[in-house]
């Protein structure tokens, strides 16, 4: 009897493609879970307690960067009182970095906290581009291609920090901005981004991830009792390259301290892996399926009209 | 430059007394520091500062700016480790160890030696501003960056001190 194609044998033919491919994403899985991130990669470990708000890094990163004047100068200090929307505030348009001011009760002093791209070492932003325009260099830095992209914004809602701002003062030219790590101008070279070197305090300290690793965790044991017994960051949404340092709870002071330990591209990476399957081979097999299938019915059909027209 | 010469000179003048007497210990005296000295070695942004040595003499002892480097016992359980016996050092100057160069490829490759202890040691200008910074919030001293310098234009230009901030209740957004 010959082996007829029906419903049964093909839905467990699909299936059995299926499998194929699910296990196939999970020995990816398992590489990206063994990716440490680049060797040489570079840091910035930001230490709260030492951070004074005078604005130094926002200032040098608004020239390095060459971004628009800002509503109010530098040395204002009214800004750490501002509120939109309820919320402190954030990096956009004109702004790659900020500095927020936290008033802590347990401490007779105010703590201040510098927001910018924490340059994942897998970053979901770079896992949610469809058309590849984030990169992640071997010196630590997320960089962005602004010619690429679409402006479609998954980024922004990928990013678990609330980083990247759409400029959307320029309807035609979709732009994404965010901090670079300086990468073009400084960073490429071997050298800090503008607001380490900036800071006169040196609560920024730039560096090999791994050797601020370790001076974090010094500074923590040799200061007892002046920090959290906690690097922020290290494991962070899989470990970022900008890592942070607090004397009071993390939670305190404005960091989402919900974030997962491991990389947001973990999350999605079985059902990723199933998409492009899914779009491209599932259309030319069903497809070609079909057209099996209806041949017979084609020929017969043919076949009667043929017999038809001979009568 | 005067400063730097009579700080040398007093330097001398101890390294010739322990030689005199080789086996009394001598930590250097705060009466041999200058009493004025000029801290321009980062001035870039802000006009040098002027430091008045003899003034903080009173206020302070040398150690908790000076660590081990004039002979006195550091407080710091960390540091007595290894300094509690440590004798004065050749140079005093907070150049000498903490680098003007801070993050520098040189800088950073130096402190990747594994045997290094000290791998978290400020800059200079991080060394200057923790120090000073923390104790001026103690004692109330100055704590604005314009109070120990003025800003150079390099600095109102960075800074961007020209501009004018919207009056309240003149905001764009409608939201707010």
């Amino acid at each position: 009897m010959k082996k007829l194609l029906n419903r049964r044998t093909f839905l467990k033919g699909s299936l059995a493609g299926s499998a194929a491919a699910v296990s196939v994403g999970r020995s990816q899985k398992a590489m990206a879970k063994d990716f440490e991130g680049y060797p040489e990669s570079m840091g910035v470990l930001v230490d709260l307690s030492r951070c004074v708000g005078c604005r130094s890094c926002e200032a040098a990163c608004n020239e390095e960067q060459n971004l628009p004047a800002p509503e109010k100068p530098f040395n204002d200090f009214s800004v750490f009182d501002e509120m939109h929307h309820g919320q402190k505030r954030r990096t956009d348009e004109t702004r790659y970095t900020v500095v927020n001011r936290y008033d802590v009760p347990e401490i007779d002093h105010p703590l201040f906290r510098k927001i910018q791209c924490n340059h994942c070492q897998e970053p979901a932003c770079l896992t949610s581009c469809f058309v590849n325009a984030y990169t992640k260099t071997p010196e630590g830095a997320v960089i962005y291609d602004a010619s690429v992209c679409v402006g479609c914004r998954t980024c922004m809602v990928a990013c678990p920090f609330y980083i990247p701002a759409f400029r959307y003062s320029s309807a035609f030219n979709p732009r994404i901005m965010k901090c670079i790590f300086c990468y073009d101008t400084r960073l490429k070279n071997g050298q800090p981004p503008a607001c380490v070197e900036a800071c006169p305090q040196e609560a920024l300290t730039f560096g090999h991830r791994k050797e601020l690793i370790r001076i974090g965790h010094q500074r923590i044991r040799e200061n007892k009792d002046q920090y959290v017994d906690h690097i922020y960051g290290e494991h962070e949404a899989g470990g970022t390259a900008w890592m942070y340092l607090s004397p009071v709870d993390f939670e305190k002071v404005g960091f989402d301290t919900s974030v997962p330990k491991e990389p947001i591209l973990n999350f999605v990476k079985d059902f990723l892996a199933i998409v492009p399957m899914v779009l491209t081979i599932w259309p030319a097999l069903f497809a070609g399926i079909h057209l099996l299938a209806t041949r017979k019915d084609g020929i017969k059909k043919q076949q009667q009209t043929e017999g038809e027209t001979e009568k | 430059m005067r400063s730097t010469l009579m700080a040398t000179l007093s330097i001398m003048i101890m390294m010739a007394i322990g030689a005199l007497y080789p086996n009394q210990s001598f930590a250097l005296d705060a009466e041999d520091a200058p009493e004025v000295v000029e801290l321009d070695a980062l001035s870039d942004l802000y006009e040098p500062v002027t430091f008045d040595h003899a003034m903080h003499v009173d206020a302070a002892e040398c150690v908790e700016c000076h660590h081990h480097t004039t002979g006195q016992q550091p407080v710091d359980p960390n540091c007595l480790r290894c300094h509690a016996t440590s004798e004065e050092t050749d140079s005093i100057s907070c150049g000498e160890c903490h680098s003007a160069e801070r993050f520098s490829p040189q800088d950073l490759k130096e402190r990747s030696n594994p045997d290094l202890y000290h791998i978290d040691k400020p800059g200079l200008k991080g060394a200057y501003h923790l120090n000073c910074v923390g104790c001026h919030e103690e004692v109330d001293g100055p704590t604005g960056c314009q109070d120990c310098h003025a800003m150079t234009e390099k600095g109102k230009k960075q800074f961007q001190v020209s501009i004018v901030p919207p009056k309240a209740g003149s905001k764009k957004d409608a939201h707010e």
